[in-house]
């Protein structure tokens, strides 16, 4: 572990996560296990229509029932609409929900709430609502959606904040825009041959472990205090705020421990239910999503259809590409104009170097669908599987090698890359991510295939992802840090750790920068009224975004630290240097100890030390990644096994060689369950019928014996000590890489995810 | 509600519980927040305890079954998750942590049936538990360690 | 989830057998599917302290009873080394060890669940089951009935076949999309199919066990298969005999290793 010795390496060491010992020993950290006692358990009554108006609803039974505290309608909520996506005010998703609604938009939707002392309790006051609903007609194709003659949201006061993306409900649409440099027509007429795909992917669910759950509860106060396992904190803060209508100085919110999030959590999915309940109560209340719950009325990935025409010379030099998508936001709006733009923006951007037009253009709408969300990637992982596949599939039809196609077209160190909002790659190891994957793969020996003794056929594909690091000009976070007892550094961050370790990972910048172990650094969950603003957790911004927060803090800091020693030693401060253990004079011997300031300054005379910076960034400097896909495929079942999968990373500094490790494995896992096994399917009826983990199969660990990763990395400047994010990009490749070496095995060509067995029998070879 | 009296991390309790409860609630109301519920269809392994030395799903034990049955939970094997904790710790295997407990006890009993495992033998041993955000590497690496570690202390 | 009342730990069959009698009644074995069906029931009933978990092994036949854990037979040494490893082999894929700890073998016969792995097997071994009221019945009569009020207490599995189990599955641990269970005695080989994805059923009997791939196919397009959201129709068709190949293949290789252990 770390060593107690001043200037060593925190940054770049494996450390161990700070929460490590706690979650290994069966803690209570999460929010259920801190729940007060006697809680409210608070339970949905769902709709069981895809669309449809309560004409009549009777709980007068229900109310009445054993240990039922309160049941609400849409009668009892304010009729103020809000978005429960956690994004920056003002949220580009539009203003859409109520609490509860008359019009029920999709299988799900909450019809009632139903708060009892036990869930027993409350399951059978549910049963005794009566309800009668007038069915409307339900749009479950995204396709036919736009000028429907049924509207989903034909409300009054439906909102767009941002009225420039496009949105209008008298279409059922969210979204809708273009952007484009050069004439892309004409590029595509002036190349030799155009690609010309359409490619879709699913709303996969991002099945974190801990499903959605939140208490709250009044505190001393009379303010309403909400313990949520959420990413969005103060996104929280603000959107229960709304939803009830009460003034914001009336909510705090609290992060304890999250079981995983991937996006999901960056969506308020349950918090207002028990918050309702406490405000109408006073009690204590609690909800926790039941799995199926979790699967069926949630926040998945944004379903696309993606439209790509590529143009490329006979030599294999990308001339131009062209993309529109065709994104399912379902019932509500959440991040449903923001994912889109990743589609096209993280996806066409990687083939620049060649690039004499591109144009990207998309539409979002509404359908009486599942609401989508953030899902890790954020529209990149869609548009990825349809630009990286698009140009698998120009390398086949000018028979040249992929790996060569890329090497030739890929964004270089340096260049401007007008599809990502004309950034300048400032770092980019893109090319060498690429090469290394290719020899841990054994491309140049494997590809395209070869058939085993066995009759199976072994084979090989690749792929390459960029994401962004942050929002650029938007993300946001603080970090304060304090100065304590006897030199003891507390960290205060508004960052949000769901697993993925950043709370240790600042902290090794925190050390870094203050020449300290550690262990010296304390860190806590986040408190709304405590910890500085943090957006949040997403976006992969907290590395980027927020570690230049804890960077520009230290600095701040370690000059107060340096003033206080220098007063103690009665010389100026510019003759003074602070080592991390003590401030000395620059020229001579004397010398305090950091315990001796720390404590000098918890007595009169001396300034405070503490420091409070925040960061954000004008630009978004891009992780990339290379993924090779090895397979083992039986031509007679069209069974696909993966037997190899090596991904490569570019994500600038590596600050934690473990935790960039497992985020990058973890990432490639999830990608290749939602290439291979996982198949989110409704009925015709608008039913959710993949509502479990016996119906939607996420990969066990005999799926996928072997990941393996190596880093590459570049040095970002604008980065805390060079890093970028890492924790998008790396699900981005898989289902691209898979779906080639899937083709190099068979001939078979799946271009709308997941590709089973039965689609690779049974498909066309081309 | 019965009265339901079985060893729990060795002690006697008397837990009330539903004719259809679980053992996953009856240990919940416990107090025991080791365990966990991440599915309702038996797929998750989050809420495994051991049940007369061996690996089971509590979710699926009907309560009233455990009645002169004896439970551990990672509660009652602190030493051991300590150890196989720092395992996982030194991979940053433990991610999220809301899946390691019910891994930890399938992983102890791994250790205890088959000490010697092979890599294709601790994934098939453990393949009833699910993790969302490791991708399972990390976690057989630390699997490994802990083994090798076991496997040193007995020859010592 | 399934909702009962009263829980009964029976103390005898007598008892256990009378309380079935009720349609309010439900026999609880592994409860590893029971409590995903969303019964509303008055008693379950728990067999567990009736002995009914041991594998004997007699001259003819295992002896296995009701209440033991699919685990139990997958790590048993006598049953895998009679029928040459194919329980381990057919039981591995099922969920995880922990499930298979729990759910048992009288569970699984008697829900007859179409994606049974267990069923399918067992069928090709001409396995029996005996029934609390009725005595011993073969399970291939057993597949086809209605679920009953009777209890099932054991599953008798004859020595002197070779068993091999194949199935294609969407991912490791799922329930399969359909198996393919193949068996060889002295009167030829069998064929069962399951997952189809109805109840598994024999397609095949008494056919030579060097059966080819005509064969094979004939036997696929005379049998009966449906769609469900796993696969279609058509694919199931289609892996079909090219699963009873590798299963017929496998069981004469399993033959020649496995003849000694058996006697």
């Amino acid at each position: 572990m770390m060593d107690e010795k001043k200037n060593v390496q925190a940054v770049g060491a494996p450390v161990r996560k700070k929460d490590a010992e706690a979650l290994t020993t069966g803690k209570p950290v999460y929010t259920e296990d801190i729940a007060p006692k006697g809680c409210l358990c608070v339970k949905l009554m769902h709709s069981p229509h895809a669309h449809a108006m309560i004409e009549e609803i009777d709980v007068s039974r229900a109310q009445n029932a054993p240990g039922v505290a309160c049941v609400v309608t849409y009668k009892d909520v304010p009729d103020v609409r809000f978005t429960q996506a956690g994004q920056t005010y003002p949220e580009f998703s539009p203003y859409d929900r109520l609490i509860l609604d008359r019009h029920l938009r999709c299988v799900g939707d909450p019809v009632a709430i139903v708060a009892a002392q036990t869930e027993r309790q409350a399951m059978a006051a549910m049963k005794l609502i009566r309800v009668k609903y007038r069915i409307l007609p339900a749009i479950l194709d995204p396709e036919e959606a736009i000028d429907n003659e049924t509207l989903i949201h034909p409300e009054e006061n439906w909102r767009a904040l941002v009225p420039s993306c496009g949105a209008d409900n008298r279409r059922n649409l969210i979204a809708r825009g273009e952007d484009a440099e050069g004439d892309v027509e004409a590029e595509l007429q002036a190349s030799d041959i155009v690609i010309d795909r359409v490619y879709t992917t699913k709303a996969n669910q991002q099945c974190m472990m801990e499903t959605f759950r939140a208490f709250t509860r009044m505190d001393t106060y009379g303010r309403l205090e909400i313990v949520s396992s959420t990413q969005v904190p103060f996104h929280v803060r603000r959107i229960i705020a709304t939803a009830l209508d009460i003034p914001k100085s009336r909510v705090r919110v609290i992060k304890p421990r999250i079981g995983g999030g991937f996006g999901a959590k960056q969506t308020a999915i349950c918090e207002q239910y028990p918050a309702i309940v406490t405000m109408k109560t006073g009690l204590p209340a609690m909800i926790v999503y039941t799995r199926e719950e979790s699967m069926t009325l949630s926040s998945p990935r944004h379903a696309m259809r993606m439209h790509v025409r590529l143009g490329a010379m006979k030599d294999g030099t990308i001339r131009a590409i062209d993309l529109h998508t065709l994104s399912n936001s379902g019932a509500y709006g959440e991040h449903g104009p923001t994912t889109v733009g990743l589609s096209g923006h993280k996806s066409i951007p990687i083939y620049t170097h060649n690039m004499k037009a591109f144009r990207f253009a998309w539409d979002v709408v509404y359908t009486n669908t599942m609401s989508a969300g953030a899902y890790r990637g954020y529209g990149a992982t869609q548009g990825l599987f349809a630009v990286e596949s698009a140009v698998n599939e120009l390398a086949h039809a000018l028979d040249m090698d992929p790996s060569m196609i890329r090497e030739m077209n890929i964004v270089r160190e340096g260049e401007r890359m007008p599809a990502y909002y004309g950034e300048i790659a400032g770092s980019c190891a893109m090319d060498r991510c690429l090469a290394r994957a290719k020899e841990m793969i054994g491309w140049d020996r494997k590809y395209p295939a070869h058939t085993m003794p066995d009759g199976h056929i072994r084979a090989v594909g690749m792929a390459l992802a960029m994401q962004g690091s942050g929002i650029s000009g938007v993300d946001t976070g603080a970090v304060m840090i304090r100065l304590g007892d006897d030199g003891i550094y507390n960290m205060a961050i508004g960052a949000t750790d769901m697993g993925t370790g950043c709370d240790t990972i600042l902290a090794q910048m925190a050390a870094q920068s203050l020449d300290c172990p550690v262990d010296n650094i304390t860190v806590h969950g986040v408190d709304t009224d405590t910890s500085p603003y943090d957006c949040g957790s997403y976006a992969s911004s907290t590395t980027y975004v927020t570690g230049m927060a804890v960077v520009k803090t230290c600095e701040e800091l370690r000059g107060k630290i340096t003033r206080v020693g220098a007063k103690l030693l009665g010389i100026s401060p510019e003759d003074a240097l602070f080592d991390g253990d003590c401030v000395r004079e620059a020229e001579g011997e004397r010398s305090v100890s950091l315990q001796e300031i720390a404590n000098a300054h918890m007595t009169a005379g001396y300034e405070d030390i503490s420091a409070c910076v925040s960061s954000g960034s004008p630009i978004s400097p891009p992780p990339f990644m290379a993924g090779c896909a090895e397979i083992d495929l039986d031509p007679l079942t069209g069974e696909v096994k993966l037997v190899d999968y090596v991904g490569v990373v570019d994500c600038g500094t590596v600050i934690n060689p473990n935790l960039a490790r497992v985020q990058t494995e973890g990432g490639i896992m999830q990608g290749i369950g939602m290439t291979l096994m996982e198949c989110p399917t409704m009925d015709d009826r608008g039913r959710t019928v993949s509502n479990s983990f016996l119906q939607y199969k996420i990969p066990t660990r005999v799926d996928a014996p072997s990941v393996r990763v190596e880093f590459e990395p570049s040095y970002e400047k604008t980065g805390p000590f060079g890093a970028k994010s890492i924790g998008e990009c790396v699900i981005n490749t898989p289902a691209p890489a898979i779906a080639d070496a899937v083709y190099n095995a068979s001939g078979v060509r799946v271009r709308d995810l997941p590709i089973t067995a039965e689609k690779i029998l049974l498909g066309d070879r081309e | 509600m019965m009265e339901i009296r079985f060893k729990l991390n060795g002690r006697d309790v008397t837990a009330m519980a539903e004719a259809d409860d679980s053992l996953y609630q009856v240990l919940r109301s416990l107090g025991i927040s080791s365990v966990k519920c991440g599915c309702e269809t038996t797929n998750c392994g989050l809420c495994t305890v051991h049940m007369d030395g061996k690996a089971v799903l509590s979710c699926s034990v009907p309560a009233p079954r455990c009645a002169g049955h004896e439970i551990v939970t990672l509660e009652g094997l602190q030493d051991e998750a300590k150890r196989l904790g720092a395992c996982l710790a030194d991979e940053g295997a433990e991610q999220c942590g809301f899946c390691a407990p019910g891994l930890m006890m399938n992983v102890l009993a791994l250790a205890k049936e088959n000490p010697g495992a092979s890599d294709e033998e601790i994934d098939a041993y453990m393949a009833g538990n699910l993790c969302r955000c490791s991708g399972y590497m990390s976690q057989r690496r630390a699997v490994r360690r802990y083994l090798a570690m076991i496997a040193q202390e007995v020859s010592a | 989830m399934a909702v009962y009342k009263n829980y009964v730990l029976a103390q005898s069959l007598d008892e256990a057998y009378a309380l079935n009698q009720k349609k309010s009644s439900v026999i609880v074995a592994g409860n590893m599917w029971l409590r995903m069906c969303g019964l509303r029931k008055q008693t379950a009933i728990d067999l567990s302290a009736l002995g009914l978990d041991r594998i004997e092994e007699n001259e003819d036949a295992f002896v296995i009873g009701a209440m033991t854990s699919l685990r139990d037979m997958e790590t048993h040494e006598g049953l895998n080394a009679c029928f040459g490893g194919v329980f381990a082999d057919a039981l591995k894929p099922i969920v995880g060890t922990q499930f298979r700890r729990g759910a048992t073998i009288g569970g699984s016969v008697y829900s007859r669940f179409g994606f049974s792995d267990v069923s399918a097997l067992l069928l090709a071994l001409d396995a029996k089951v005996v029934l609390y009221q009725r005595g011993e019945v073969s399970l291939a009569a057993y597949q086809k009935e209605a679920w009953d009020r009777d209890i099932l207490t054991h599953v008798v599995i004859p020595k002197g076949r070779r068993a091999a189990v194949q199935s294609v599955r969407l991912s490791a641990t799922d329930i399969p999309v359909l198996v393919c269970a193949a068996s060889v005695g002295p009167d030829g080989a069998r064929i069962v199919l399951g997952a189809r994805p109805a109840r598994a059923m024999v397609v095949a009997d008494g056919i030579s066990p060097e059966a080819d791939a005509s064969v094979c196919e004939a036997i696929a397009q005379a049998a009966s298969f449906g769609t469900n959201r796993r696969a279609s129709e058509a694919y199931r068709r289609r892996v079909a005999p090219v699963l009873m190949m590798r299963a017929l293949m496998a069981c004469s290789e399993t033959q020649k290793d496995g003849e000694e252990e058996c006697k």
